[in-house]
Formats: structure tokens, C-alpha cells, sequence
């Protein structure tokens, strides 16, 4: 039982929550840059948090069930269809064998996120499913999807069919703010370079993956070149002696000699990765304090909105 | 992220990897992952769980009793090398540059044991230091942009074996038929940070019957 790729579009990629514990490997996280978007997916399907789904960049995924099960696409805007006819995305849909899903390319924000009813059963790979081409890890051979990939999931005749209303949806916009924690290197750029790190705009330029969303703008100077390699974590702010920043994502790498200026917080990097190329973000300094609060609240906003069904 | 302060690095790789395990058993399941490096531990924990008020206390306590680790800590594991022009193309131009005949660098090479000091550039990527001054190389102005799964390479005073075939600018001296990353196996790596790496010069012959690969 199966879905097939008739099409797999720009990059689509199979992943679950992402691959902890094993970083003393070299390997990084994998798992859904937006986060917010994939638990939706999730908690529509009624699945467990973390089940494997389709991460789709940008959009052109066709996929031809072989399967009667339920689907729900949640992220970016991109137009879904199921055998050409129109359909909801935030909403669970039932699909048969022989139905044909398509999505068309977003129109605002960049990832989306297919799921099925249960998930797309994977075999794990050190104890996840996230793909990580650069590492040649996870989804069906470390590689991302491909015409003819066959994707397993089971038989699901009953479920919910849930949707999340218009007014509660994330809104993907082309300019946002991205709250910082000042850390790391911090003290090593004055407090001119920070003034300006924390009063200019910067444009996502085209060199933005699951890496790191590369950022141009006002140079930042650092009083030092380089610092002794050491562990970069999700969000962290790096600035190469060119001084532009790089925001690091779930595909970074574990260890690097740059100097960073702080974290960004983490919800706002999922949100700040459905940025395209020539978007904008600013970057405004918070306290550790204040930044575990906004996780709270943004936790109980998501978890506290109550589901509707059809 | 904890920062170590030793005299010479291999102190503070020493300090690291007490630390590892000091903050393994404190933390237990409230620890998400962490990262050792050259002089530091990046620690990660899930902050709507724990909190790092919390997780800073129990780090700290911990670090207290710190214990000073031998230096014959950790495990010492001996990696084949098979040294030859075919297997390592910089070779020669590393000998010339150093005034030494090739023998006398593959010597230098397998002459002394090189510790784990961080891993990470892709995975199973082992950073191995620090190589004698003698044979010490810079990176290559131009990178390749592709390197084989086991070349065995040299850039500054570090040496390492790529894991995967992948870019990468460091001088070849060599090919090892032992794979340093396989996601079938646990842990998946042959070494982990704070172990010591010993090279083993092979044959040719030796070299293809250990599984090793010269395409």
C-alpha cells in the first residue's frame, strides 16, 4: 500500500521530527524547517507529533494514491488538487485508490507540508526518518523524492476530517521581525556593529536551503577573524569575515569556526524559512527571559486552538 | 555552551571529555544532544521542559568534581593506511615541499599517536591532531571538488579521513579501507572525541583484501 511520485516537484523531502543524539557524529537535525507548519499537519491527521510526512519547497509535487486513506496539507499557500478538482489546504481530505494529488507553486511562504493519515511508514535511519541530502541520510535512500519513488502508508478508512480556521492560520508575509538572544562571540563586536546588526534590514538572498538562509545587508564587522571550531545550534547568527549574516538551519553543520552574535528564536526561524529570495527580515535583541516566555505562549497557542470538523 | 581553559590543547580535549561524561549522568534524559569540540561542549536541552536556570545549576555541580583524566584516557584505535602515489595524490608534492623523502613522511605520519579533538564538516568527519610540525601542509589554494570515501589527508597540523566522497581541500597522502561513518552500524563510527588514532602503513595487496577501493 503506497503512494507513488508522479511528479516530486522542486525538492520534496520525507521527514519526521528531525535526528537527535547523534550530533557527536557530525550529523545534524534534518526535520521540518517549519516547524509549526509540520505539527499541524499532525494534529489535523489526528497523528502522533514527530509522524513522517512530505516537506515540499517552492511546490510541483503529483503523487497518485494506490490507497483509500486521508491527507491534509498545511505551510505555504500552493494550491492543492485531488483529481484537478480545487481542495482546502489546513483541512484533512479523503482520497482513494487512483486518485491523483497535486500541488501548485506557492504563493506565499515556500514549504508545505503533505501528510497522511498515520504517516508514510520509513524505515529509520539512526532512529529517524529526516532527509538530509548533504549527509546521504534518511527518507528513501538519503535522497530527496523522485518520479517513480514508491512511498508505503496504510489503509485508513475512518478519520476526522478536521480543519483549522482561516482565522488562525499562520500568515506568510514578505517582511518580518526575528527576535534575537545575544550570545556566543557577542562581545567581540562593539556596540556600533551591534546597533547597526540590530537597526538595518536584510534581504534573503538566493544562496538561502535548509543549511542556512544567507542574509545581505549592511556588513557587521567582528573584532576577531575566527574562533576554535565549536558546536553551532539550531538559529545561531554566524558572521563570515564578509560580514553578512548566515541564520543556520535544521541541515547545518554541527561544528564551525565562525563568530556568531547571537540565536534567533527558534519559532521565528520556521517562520523566517518560508522566506523566498529578496524578502526581508529585521532582527530585534531579547532576553533569555522573554524568549522562553514567547515559547510558552506560542506552545499554548497552538496546542490550545481547538480543531473544527467537517 | 561550556567553555574549557587548559595550557595545551590536549588538556583541554582532556577537560572536554571529562566533561561529556560528567554531564551525560547529570542531565540524563533532560539532555536533547551535545556537541564536544576542540575546547567546548555545546549543550542542548528542550527549554519548554527544562529550564536553564535548572540545567546551568546541575552543569556547574557537576563540573566541580570534575575528574583530571589521564592522558592515556579514552580508546586507542589503529587505523590501516595504505601510502602511495595512486592512493594519495599530494603525496610526492607534500615530500618535496618538506625537504623529506616520501618514506620519511608516511614515517612521520604513523609515528606517534593523534587524538580526537572534535568531529563534524559532514558526518564522521574526525578532526585528528596535531601532526609533526615537520610535515604540516596548508590547505590546497583550490579545493577538489572531489575527494574519495577514505583518503587520509593533512592540512595544517591536523590529519583525517573523509568519510564520504565530498569537496574538500586537504593534501592526500593516502587511502584507508575502514569505513569512518556507516548509519547501519552502532555507533555508527569507528572513534569518538577524546579517542587516539593510530596509522598503520599497508600494503597494495593488504589495502583491496581490507575492502579498500582505488577507483
Amino acid at each position: 500500500m503506497s503512494m507513488i511520485v508522479a511528479q516530486p516537484g522542486i525538492l520534496s523531502l520525507l521527514q519526521d521530527s528531525g535526528r537527535w543524539g547523534h550530533h557527536r557524529l557530525g550529523l545534524s537535525n534534518g526535520g521540518p524547517v517549519d516547524r509549526e507548519a509540520f505539527n499541524y499537519c499532525n494534529r489535523l491527521l489526528q497523528n502522533p507529533a514527530g509522524t513522517t510526512a512530505v516537506e515540499v519547497s517552492v511546490g510541483g509535487l503529483q503523487l497518485e494514491s494506490k490507497v483509500e486513506t486521508f491527507i491534509c496539507l498545511t505551510g505555504a499557500n500552493m494550491p492543492l488538487s485531488i483529481n484537478g478538482e480545487d481542495r482546502a489546504a489546513w483541512e484533512v481530505h479523503k482520497v482513494i485508490a487512483g486518485d491523483t494529488i497535486s500541488l501548485g507553486f506557492a504563493q506565499s511562504g515556500c514549504r508545505s507540508y503533505l501528510g497522511v493519515a498515520d504517516g508514510f511508514t520509513i524505515v529509520p535511519a539512526l532512529g529517524s526518518t529526516a532527509t538530509v541530502v548533504r549527509e546521504n541520510i534518511g527518507g528513501l535512500n538519503g535522497d530527496k523524492l523522485r518520479a517513480g519513488d514508491q512511498l508505503p502508508c496504510p489503509v485508513i478508512t475512518t478519520r476526522t476530517r478536521y480543519y483549522l480556521e482561516d482565522r488562525l492560520r499562520p500568515r506568510y508575509q514578505k517582511t518580518m521581525t526575528v527576535r534575537v538572544i545575544p550570545g556566543y562571540q557577542q562581545r567581540h563586536f562593539s556596540r556600533a556593529e551591534q546597533r547597526r546588526f540590530f537597526g538595518s534590514t536584510y534581504t534573503v538572498s538566493e544562496r538561502c536551503d535548509r543549511m542556512g538562509y544567507r542574509l545581505e545587508g549592511p556588513a557587521i564587522r567582528c573584532n576577531i577573524d575566527g574562533i576554535v571550531s565549536e558546536g553551532i545550534c539550531f538559529g545561531a547568527i554566524q558572521l563570515p569575515p564578509d560580514g553578512q549574516p548566515i541564520v543556520l538551519l535544521n541541515d547545518r553543520q554541527t561544528i564551525g569556526g565562525y563568530p556568531k552574535i547571537g540565536s534567533a528564536l527558534s519559532i521565528d526561524v520556521s517562520r523566517m524559512s518560508q522566506l523566498v529570495a529578496g524578502n526581508t527580515v529585521h532582527f530585534a535583541p531579547i532576553s533569555h527571559h522573554t524568549a522562553r516566555r514567547a515559547l510558552h505562549l506560542a506552545q499554548r497557542f497552538v496546542l490550545g486552538q481547538s480543531l473544527q470538523a467537517r | 555552551m561550556l567553555y574549557v581553559q587548559e595550557a595545551t590543547p590536549e588538556e583541554a580535549s582532556l577537560r572536554v571529555q571529562a566533561a561529556v561524561v560528567a554531564i551525560e549522568q547529570v542531565l540524563g534524559p533532560d539532555l536533547v544532544d551535545l556537541v564536544p569540540s576542540y575546547a567546548s561542549v555545546l549543550i542542548l536541552y528542550n527549554p519548554l521542559e527544562s529550564n536553564q536556570i535548572n540545567i546551568a545549576c546541575r552543569v556547574r555541580g557537576a563540573l566541580k568534581a570534575l575528574p583530571t583524566l589521564p592522558k592515556t584516557a579514552g580508546r586507542t584505535i589503529v587505523l590501516p593506511v595504505y601510502y602511495a602515489l595512486e592512493a594519495g595524490e599530494d603525496l610526492q608534492a607534500l615530500a618535496e615541499r618538506a625537504g623529506l623523502s616520501v618514506d620519511a613522511v608516511i614515517a612521520l605520519h604513523c609515528a606517534h599517536d593523534y587524538r580526537v579533538y572534535a568531529i563534524g564538516f559532514a558526518p564522521g568527519f574526525a578532526y585528528l591532531g596535531q601532526v609533526d610540525e615537520r610535515i604540516a601542509a596548508p590547505r590546497l589554494t583550490t579545493p577538489r571538488q572531489h575527494v574519495p570515501r577514505g583518503a587520509v589527508a593533512i592540512a595544517g597540523r591536523q590529519t583525517a579521513v573523509y568519510p564520504s566522497v565530498s569537496p574538500g581541500g586537504w593534501n592526500l597522502i593516502g587511502r584507508c579501507p575502514v569505513r569512518m561513518f556507516n548509519p547501519g552500524t552502532q555507533p555508527g563510527m569507528p572513534v569518538a572525541v577524546g579517542d587516539r588514532v593510530r596509522f598503520e602503513p599497508i600494503s597494495r595487496d593488504r589495502f583491496l583484501a581490507l575492502g579498500g577501493d582505488l577507483t
